[in-house]
This record gives structure tokens, sequence and C-alpha cells, in this order.
């Protein structure tokens, strides 16, 4: 058995007041470990999708999983995981830039991490940058000597590779 | 004050006021409509603000009984115990605010011990939801967590719908407590019930008929079992599996063991019936489970109070697991061959898929174990013991009567004692442990049965949570007999504190009322039984009288439930007796 820190989860659920509420209760009530959550509308109207990336093992996911299907909302859970696995997370930092280092924090910026810079002022500059969480985490831990003074980011969305939506590691709910 | 009289006396109505158009089709009557046409006959509630335009119609529908409770915790319990001896939803009625907050530890027993109930509860109106108006509580926000599913009824014209869909969640699949909150605005609103719509609930797709191929390995581990052992809970009960769980044992000869909600399940009188499991289970039974090399659970959940330490229990079995719940397989006990269905489809597939087996070797062993060791038989020298109070309801009872409980020491020696063979005759609050349970549920219980012969088993502690609802079986006539096992103390506190706190009885001396007097203040007859010589008169006595009765039972008061595995223990630990 394969076991990941981290698990990303996307539940596909049908658009009602509240559902985040049920959704969050469950996690917190059960005591699972939400690393993020993202939310959103999907190909389908009516229908939102929810990735979360969770820590855990297997029979964390397997529980969260039967546990997601209990609720009247949620119509499939799929876990994402191996080299298919695309994950984006966007992220905006207001960093702090001087004359003299403004240059240097452009170019770890924009050249390594291909970041973009969204917003100039005369003591800080604001990035842009999109990836997989751990090249957030590396931006960030590059220009932190320089001084971050805000971080916002959306959580991680996942997706796979090719044309299928459905070749996925399925946890169904029926063990 | 004569003007007024005069007033009242003269109703001055023409006959067009009384005509349809008077009675709108508002949200009130809609309910109401709508109630009925899931076949509800009985509501347990309590009126208060927002709630008061269904009261305004309840006079219109003879055919809803409304019981009227002195706590909604009451009304609650009654609904759980109206729906434990009916399997059809329990139905109960609160205001917005505390009205609703009252029902809370109600619903979470509901969920707990998987009870098909309809909480109903009013909702300030909706253009001052949400900002903090008399009586306002998000009531949905508060009972996600402990119920299966619960709505806010946003349109009058969704209210149709919405109480046709919360009747269909609550009694099917795993059935639980469903609550639906209805703004004051909604109640007032026209509109009309409608036809019933075809559900349409992609997210909820239970599971009934197992896959093929798990019967196939199922059964194949159990004609490979020279030691197999049933664990029935109460899946079984709530699914109506109880005879195909008897023809499924008897083919394969496998002993049946029960959970303390599964009592009811299997007949305790019969040869495989092996009686109740887990932490106050009888020896043979909790012997059988170590010994045992498989294990068939059967619409139970390897509840903590079942396996104590999980590492150790039943080291040497393999496990089927059978539930409608696919979240509960694998939760605690992993199993070897998971079967997502319902009971009494599965075994009737296991019954008709199995080749008749024989265990002789396997029954002796335990037949020996249950010689070896028989239930420590209470001791007369020792004053009125509640074993021989439970012993002597049973017998004196035929084993017939429905008997509800609180939590505590007296609801083991219950299930221990009144060894019930009959399906939904044993009402406990077997998750949630809730106490204050037993009157209240034998009151739900009264009224779904109204000939039947009820035993409220309680203890002195328990009863004082919710002895407020004496009035409410005095106002009903309900055939409710209160045994309270009267030992001064909150027992299985004082239990625990003397085996597992060096006998520290921190707050466990409860003091009490003179409950024949707490009784009789309520027009209800009483009597206290304080030996062991007077028990069967008193018990006589009680069923003579039509109507409630209440017998304060003086019994000793540092006695202890055995056996008894401690919380987290193994069957290595058991402990016997003193």
């Amino acid at each position: 058995m394969e076991e990941h820190k981290y698990r990303t989860l996307v539940v596909l659920v049908q658009n009602e007041t509240g559902v985040l509420n049920r959704v969050m209760s469950l996690f917190r009530q059960r005591m699972f470990n939400v690393e993020s959550v993202a939310v959103g509308h999907t190909e389908t109207p009516g229908i939102s999708r929810m990735t979360f990336v969770l820590e855990g093992d297997d029979y964390t996911v397997e529980q969260v999983t039967k546990q997601l299907y209990k609720l009247l909302e949620v119509i499939k859970v799929t876990e994402l995981s191996g080299p298919n696995l695309i994950q984006r997370e966007l992220a905006l930092i207001k960093v702090t830039a001087t004359d003299r280092n403004r240059s240097d924090i452009m170019r770890i910026a924009t050249d390594i991490f291909r970041a973009r810079v969204v917003d100039a002022a005369p003591d800080t500059l604001t990035l842009e940058v999109t990836g997989p969480s751990e090249k957030i985490e590396s931006l960030i831990a590059m220009i932190r000597t320089y001084g971050i003074r805000e971080v916002a980011r959306t959580g991680a969305v996942a997706m796979v590779r090719g044309s299928s939506t459905a070749g996925l590691r399925v946890v169904s709910s029926a063990a | 004050m004569v003007v007024i009289a005069q007033e009242l006396t003269a109703p001055q109505e023409d006959e067009q006021s009384r005509a349809p158009a008077a009675r709108p089709s508002i949200g009130a009557r809609i309910l109401c409509e709508a109630l009925i046409r899931e076949g509800v006959e009985v509501i347990f509630g309590y009126p208060g603000g927002v709630i008061i335009p269904l009261y305004d119609v309840f006079p219109e529908y003879p055919q809803l009984k409304h019981v009227l409770v002195r706590h909604e915790q009451g009304a609650g319990h009654a609904a759980d115990g109206y729906a434990r001896v009916t399997g059809k939803a329990g139905v109960c009625l609160a205001t917005s605010g505390p009205g609703a907050t009252n029902l809370v530890t109600a619903i979470a027993t509901a969920k707990l011990d998987s009870i098909p109930m309809v909480a109903i509860t009013g909702q300030v109106a909706q253009p001052v939801i949400g900002s903090d108006a008399f009586q306002e509580t998000d009531i949905m926000g508060v009972t996600i967590p402990i119920t299966k599913h619960n709505f806010l009824v946003r349109d009058v014209k969704e209210l149709g719908p919405t109480i046709q869909k919360a009747f269909h969640l609550a009694q099917t699949g795993r059935p639980g407590p469903v609550l639906v909150d209805i703004p004051k605005d909604v109640l007032l609103a026209e509109g009309e019930l409608g036809e019933p719509i075809h559900l349409d609930l992609p997210g909820y797709r239970p599971t009934y008929t197992p896959n093929r191929r798990q019967i196939r390995l199922a059964v194949e581990e159990i004609q490979r079992s020279r030691k197999p052992l049933i664990l029935a809970g109460h899946g079984v009960l709530l699914s109506g599996a109880e005879e195909d769980l008897l023809a499924f044992a008897e083919k394969a000869e496998i002993p049946v063991g029960l959970t303390l909600l599964g009592i009811g399940g299997f007949p305790q009188s019969h040869p495989l019936g092996l009686g109740m499991i887990g932490m106050h289970g009888f020896t043979h039974c909790n012997r059988a489970i170590d010994e045992a090399d498989l294990l068939i659970g059967v619409g139970m959940r390897f509840d903590d109070r079942v396996t104590g330490k999980l590492d150790e229990f039943a080291p040497n079995a393999r496990v089927i697991h059978i539930d409608i719940d696919p979240a509960e397989i694998g939760k605690n006990v992993p199993a070897d061959v998971p079967v997502v269905g319902d009971a009494k489809i599965a075994l009737r597939m296991l019954t008709e898929a199995i080749e008749p087996q024989k265990h002789p070797e396997w029954l002796a062993d335990i037949a020996e174990w249950r010689k070896r060791s028989p239930y420590r038989p209470p001791d007369k020298e020792r004053g009125l013991l509640a074993q021989t109070v439970i012993e002597r309801l049973f017998a004196l009872t035929n084993g017939e009567a429905i008997v509800t409980t609180d939590v505590g020491q007296h609801q083991m020696w219950a299930a221990q004692f009144y060894k019930t063979d009959k399906p939904n005759h044993w009402i406990s609050s077997g998750g949630l442990g809730t106490m204050g349970f037993g009157v209240p549920s034998a009151l739900g219980a009264a009224l779904a049965r109204p000939g039947q012969e009820i035993w409220a088993i309680v203890g002195d502690g328990g009863v004082q949570m919710t002895s407020f609802e004496f009035a409410t079986l005095v106002q009903e006539r309900a055939n409710v007999k209160v045994a309270i096992l009267n030992n001064g103390y909150l027992g299985m506190v004082r239990q625990w504190q003397q085996f597992f706190f060096n006998a520290n009885y921190s707050e466990v001396r409860i003091g009490q009322p003179d409950f024949v007097a707490l009784a009789n203040a309520h027009y209800m007859a009483a009597r206290r039984v304080e030996t062991p010589e007077e028990v069967d008169e008193a018990i006589t006595w009680a069923q003579s009288i039509e109507g409630p009765v209440l017998i304060d039972f003086v019994i000793g008061q540092e006695e202890n439930v055995f056996p008894m595995i401690p919380s987290g223990a193994t069957f290595a630990d058991l402990i016997e007796e003193e």
C-alpha cells in the first residue's frame, strides 16, 4: 500500500445552499486534516467541484471518501494521484522591494518561476505565480529574505493529463 | 367580564365565513396534508411563537394526533420510541430557538442509533433570518453533524416535496433523523401541496442488493470455517430481517451473539442464541468472539463497547461484514469480505447459496463455557437486587412487554436479564447513551401500541432528567409502568470510579425526591418496594392498573454490573465478579 502524506481529492457536489458547510463540518468532526480547499463551478450547471488537499494515508482517504458519499449533495469523489496528476495553484505575493534589489526579485520571480509582476509600488512588488503547490512554496522560500508582506493562495485545483476525465483512481462508495 | 362572556357565547358568524375560501391553502395546511400523505398519525410536539400558524390549523386535521409533551427533548425521544416500535419515522415538532435546540439531544440519539425520525422546527420569518431575531437559532447549522440530512424550506412551493424527501431519507438506506426547518412566512404563504414528485436524488442511492461475488466469497469463508459466529446488530431489526437471520443461522448452524441494540433480532431462547456481547455481555459470548475463526457482522458497526481494544479483538477470526452503510465497513475492524447491502437481502442470498453446515464441536465448546461460567445468580441475602427485579419482570410479563431504559447500570442489567425474544421490544439508547431516554421513549412506544404493556426500566439518576414527562404519561393515559432501580447513586459512574479511579466517589451520590410522592403529584399511582418478597405483588399490582404507574425499587447501593471488560481492554481482562 502506497502512502502519501498529501492526497488530492476531487469532489463533485450539487450546488445547494450550505453544501460547503456540510463538507467542512464532516472534515472537522472526523478530524481529517485539510491542507487546502478550492471550490468553483464545473462544465455542468448546478454542479460544483471541490478540490481538497489533505493529509493522510490510505485508511484516511477511504474514510473521507465513504463519509463524503453519505452527504446527499455529493455526486462523485475521485482521488487524483500519480504522474498524470496536473495540480495547479495560484498565488499573489506582495514582497518588499527597494531600488537596489527590485531587479533581483524580478529576475528570480519571472525567469526561474515564470511569475508575473502584477503591481509595483515604491516599496513593494506584487507577484502572480501559478503552478504546483511545491513551486509556490519554493518561490516563497526564495524571496522570503526580501521581506514578504502578504501571501494570498487559492488552494490547489487538479486534473489528469490526456483525454480522459475518469481515467483516474476512482474511490467508489462500495468497498 | 359579562360583556366578554356574551360576546363569546353569541358568535355572529354567517355561513360564508366558514366557506372553504376562509381556509386558504397556506403552508401550515400544506404541511399537515403532506404529513398525512406520508402516513403520519402521531406528532409529539410543543408550541411556540413562530410555529403558531401550524398549531392554528391542527384542529382541522383530527387524523393527526398531537401529543403535547412537557419539554421538546421528550418530544424527540417519544418520536424515537415510536419509530423503534413501529419501524415508521417518528415525528417531533418544536418552535424555533430554544424549542429547536431542546430537540438536539434527541436528534443526536436517533442519529447514533439509526432511527428514522423527522424533526420539524419553526424558524423566524425569512426577512429577519440572520438578524439575531427573537428565538432565532441556526438550527440547520447546529444539526448538520447530527442529522442524516436537513432542510430549510425557503418557498412554500418546496414544502410538499421537502416533506416527501425528508421521509424518504429518514426511512430508507441506513435510517436516520432528518430535520425540516420552516420559517414562519412559509407557513403563512399561500400555495399548493401538489402531486408527489419523482424523487431524483443523484447523491443518494443506497445499495440494497449485495454484490453476488461478495456473497460467493462470504459463502466460501463460511464453508471453510470451523468456529463461525454471527454478531447481529440493530440493522437486523431495522431491515426486518429476524426470520432471515434465523433461517441462515439454522441452515449454517452458526451461533448468534447480539449487540445491545441487536437484542430482539434473534431469539435468546433458541439453542443458537447466545445473548449479548460486548463490555457487559455474557462471558461465553465474548469468549466465543475471542476463539472464533470467523465473525459475520450483520447490521452492526463494531462499536468500541463491542470490541474493546481493537488490536486484540477477535484475534483468530476472519471477518465478513454486512452493512447497508459502506462507511461502516472497515471503519473499526478490517473486513476480509465486505458485503454492502440490506441485511434481509444479504441473509437471504447467503441462505440460498450455502450448503447446510454442522459445527457440533464448536457448539459443544460454547455450551461448556456457558455451563462453566454461568452468570452469577443474585444472592438473596444481599437484600433487593436489580437482577431479581428484572428477572421477575421478565417472568411476570412472559417476556412480552416492551422495555425501554435509560443509560447506566440498570440498562445493562435489563439487557442481561430481560431476555426478550421479540423484535422491536427492546428500546434503549445504545450509541449516544442518553440518560433521560427511558420515560419519554416509553411514551412514544405507548402511542404506537396503545394496548401493549410497557415497562420503562430507569435509574434514579436518569429518571430525574425527564420525570416531567410523567405529566404527559398521565395526560395520554399511556400504559407505561415506570420501574426505578433506585440505588441512590449514579451507579455506572460510581462503578467506574470504584474500579478505575480508586473508589473516589466524586459527585455520584445523588439526592432524590420521594419518587412515590412525585408520581402522586402527577396523579400517577406509585409504590415503593424494598424487599425481594414484595416484588411480585408490586409488579402484578402495576399490571392490574390501566395507565401509568411507578414503582420505586430500592436496591443495593454499591452493586456492580458483571461481567465487565474494562473500556479499551480485551477478553483476557474480563472481570467476572467481585
